[in-house]
């Protein structure tokens, strides 16, 4: 594996450097007032008012990118991606630095860019086309193919404003993968059309990452695609580089980077409500404190054991009850759950309880567990009462990540196999790791 | 050689871009609209019934030569390609502001654009005006060869305020408001649907002042082409009424200078446009 990793490395390394960004900074100013127009200019030249304030948006940022590579920018919103992207594409110009491109870069910030509803799609796709810096005679080689791809050859004489938006998009979208650009930078495009525009998408993109001539830029927020596709990733966080290179840890940081982002922004909200005297939602009067809180990291292996806290407060007297659920985000639908009368509390008052589980049965994923806190029902007496539950911020978010793990099954194979019976010889098992975990799993079970 | 080749790498994605949005906009311009192309023609041409009759007729400002009815559409036809053209390129960056957030191409085309397809009418217009000629038994002279350096200088003019009041507009919306109140003062200040000698008979002592009218450059080059095209023996120009050389080329000096300053102006912000829009 880190073998085959390095020889990786050693390939992109050795290709020419297409695109390089160095030490960029860009500022923003702000107006913090209306001041569209000379009325106003003119009243805060006279006051001395600057009417603007600066905000930093990229602070220093340096990268490569290398021909062949298909190369994944993540970050949290309001990081700076889109500023980089039109930097890189040159739109915006960047206060200090240097940005570097060889060969022809074709910047995707949004589909179809200068389509007009009054022209034909004939010659939207010239427009189009000559927008993005193709000749006529280019864009007449592309164009056959640019139709076929978006399976609108009998439309192509129709004004634009007839079609349906799904034809727009097909159309767009063709224009921007035929294309023969060097470079393409591409925003968040995969996030929009149906299924079967989603799967020609996935086709291009296993294509294009094979072709070693041509190079990718890609911006989105979805881990998946990023994984699926890329060679190699780079986080920005607040106009910075936090991490660049090997793109499963690059996704994982930001995975960390977002559950830190939402436990600072849980913990702002509580401190909020305790001042206003709030209960936060699923919270009231009866048991004002109610949450969960992760122990270990948020990132596991599947080797590790989550431990994590349960904080509660809870002064009425009589028997009452914890319930903890673990639902998966990811694929939905709630993997486990200790039933209603399994825990029963023995301190009442403010307390914080222990508890852990195994994660080896699971594939990766995001988990989230919610904890509720009931009392014997008055009417039923097998049933309980709900009192609070921790949701929202109060609940626990974690993520499994494991070099052993799958993505798509929520079992892993150590919890699960499916095998051919003993007697049937017609088939093959394929892959050697699951035939290890099948002899292991055997071996457990003698 | 080589040089040629490299100016034609670098202006060629300009050239194919330019090409791509005047074709576009002319053929968006009358989209929809019954008479299509024709307006082209026809709004002149009303234009001109009405300042004929009214100017013309009435209050008598004719300077009482045949060629007059001609001269008139010709002058109104030019400057209302002066008008059009600065107009539409004052709104051109922030009109084309989605193309500029998108996709970054060499942002002075969009200008330019603006005023090639103005350009584009004011050659229809001339079509007409050289019918209009013919019917009139105007003598056309060696001089028509001068018509486009005129028309040129005219265009040029146009481009330059078009840089300007672009690049201003990007920043305040109120330049529109007051490049139109300006037209109108630009307009009557200059000898179109009046001929220079009824300002200068009728004006008084001020009249006597009339002919610095043509140092303007919008004027002296419209009056060139009327000159050159149509009327040489009746239409003055800057050549005919001032005698020294630091007069007769103080509108084409002018000129040269509003472009420089409106190429330097443009140049200038026009990295900025994608983010102050």
């Amino acid at each position: 594996m880190s073998e085959e990793m390095t020889t990786k490395t050693m390939t992109f390394e050795d290709k020419p450097v297409v695109l390089s960004v160095d030490h960029v900074y860009k500022n923003f100013k702000l107006p913090t007032e209306q001041a569209t127009g000379l009325k106003q200019a003119f009243i805060n030249w006279t006051r001395g008012i600057k009417g603007y304030k600066t905000q930093e948006v990229l602070k220093d940022i340096s990268f490569q990118v290398h021909q062949g590579e298909f190369f994944g920018i993540v970050g949290r919103n309001g990081g700076g991606k889109s500023t980089l992207l039109k930097i890189i594409s040159q739109i915006y110009y960047p206060n200090q630095g240097t940005v570097s491109v060889k060969g022809k870069l074709v910047p995707f910030i949004e589909l179809g860019v200068g389509f007009n509803p009054e022209l034909t799609g004939r010659e939207n796709v010239y427009l189009n086309g000559c927008l993005l810096g193709f000749t006529n005679e280019e864009i007449d080689a592309m164009y056959d193919d640019i139709v076929e791809f978006a399976e609108l050859e009998d439309f192509m004489d129709q004004k634009l404003k007839n079609y349906s938006s799904g034809m727009q998009v097909r159309l767009a979208f063709s224009v921007a993968i035929k294309a023969q650009g060097d470079i393409l930078v591409l925003d968040e495009v995969l996030a929009v059309g149906d299924e079967a525009f989603q799967r020609k998408c996935d086709q291009f993109f296993t294509d294009v990452r094979k072709d070693p001539t041509k190079t990718v830029i890609l911006v989105t927020h979805d881990m998946g695609s990023v994984k699926k596709y890329c060679t190699r990733a780079m986080m920005i966080k607040d106009g910075e580089v936090a991490a660049i290179g090997d793109k499963e840890s690059v996704a994982d940081q930001y995975t960390l980077a977002n559950l830190e982002a939402e436990q600072k922004k849980a913990e702002k909200q509580r401190a909020k409500e305790e001042q206003k005297g709030l209960y936060p939602n699923g919270l009231n009067e009866h048991c004002p404190l109610l949450r969960t809180i992760n122990v270990s990291p948020l990132i596991c292996k599947s080797s590790d054991t989550f431990r994590f806290d349960v904080e509660y407060q809870y002064d009425e007297p009589g028997d009452f009850y914890l319930a903890i659920a673990l639902h998966d985000i990811a694929r939905g639908g709630i993997t486990y759950d200790t039933g209603a009368k399994t825990f029963k509390m023995t301190k009442h008052g403010h307390q914080t309880v222990h508890f852990e589980m195994p994660l080896n049965l699971f594939n990766n994923g995001e988990f989230r567990l919610f904890t509720s806190l009931r009392t014997q029902s008055a009417v039923d007496p097998n049933n309980t009462d709900l009192v609070a539950v921790a949701i929202d911020d109060n609940a626990c978010t974690f993520v499994i990540r494991d070099e052993r793990n799958r993505d798509y099954a929520l079992l892993s194979d150590r919890a699960m196999t499916i095998t051919p019976t003993a007697e049937e010889s017609g088939v093959e098992i394929v892959d050697p790791g699951l035939l290890a975990q099948l002899r292991i799993n055997a071996g457990e079970a003698e | 050689m080589k040089a040629i080749e490299q100016l034609r790498d670098r202006y060629s994605y300009g050239l194919t871009i330019l090409r791509g949005l005047v074709k576009t906009d002319f053929k968006l311009r009358y989209q929809g609209s019954f008479l299509g192309v024709a307006w082209s023609v026809l709004k002149p041409l009303m234009l001109f019934a009405v300042m004929y009759v009214v100017f013309g007729k009435f209050l008598r400002m004719t300077d009482g030569t045949p060629t007059y009815p001609v001269v008139l559409l010709l002058g109104i036809c030019s400057w209302n390609f002066f008008g059009e053209a600065t107009s539409i390129a004052l709104h051109s960056i922030v009109d084309r502001g989605d193309l500029l957030r998108k996709i970054h191409f060499p942002n002075y085309i969009v200008v330019v654009s603006a005023t090639l397809g103005s350009m584009i009418s004011l050659g229809i217009n001339y079509v007409v005006v050289l019918v209009f000629a013919f019917f009139n038994h105007v003598q056309f002279t060696w001089r028509v060869l001068l018509l486009p350096l005129n028309v040129f200088q005219l265009w040029v003019l146009a481009l330059a305020f078009g840089l300007i009041f672009s690049t201003m507009y990007a920043y305040y919306r109120d330049i529109a408001h007051i490049w139109e109140v300006l037209q109108q003062i630009i307009f009557y200040g200059m000898p179109i649907i009046y001929p220079l000698s009824y300002a200068q008979e009728k004006g008084g002592e001020i009249g006597k002042f009339a002919r610095l009218e043509l140092l303007n450059p919008i004027a002296q080059s419209i009056q060139d082409i009327r000159h050159n095209f149509i009327a040489p023996a009746t239409q003055p120009t800057v050549w005919n009424q001032f005698g020294g050389w630091i007069p007769r080329l103080f509108p084409i000096v002018l000129t040269v200078v509003l472009i420089v300053v409106g190429v330097y102006v443009f140049r200038r912000n026009s990295k900025k446009f994608a983010e102050v829009m």
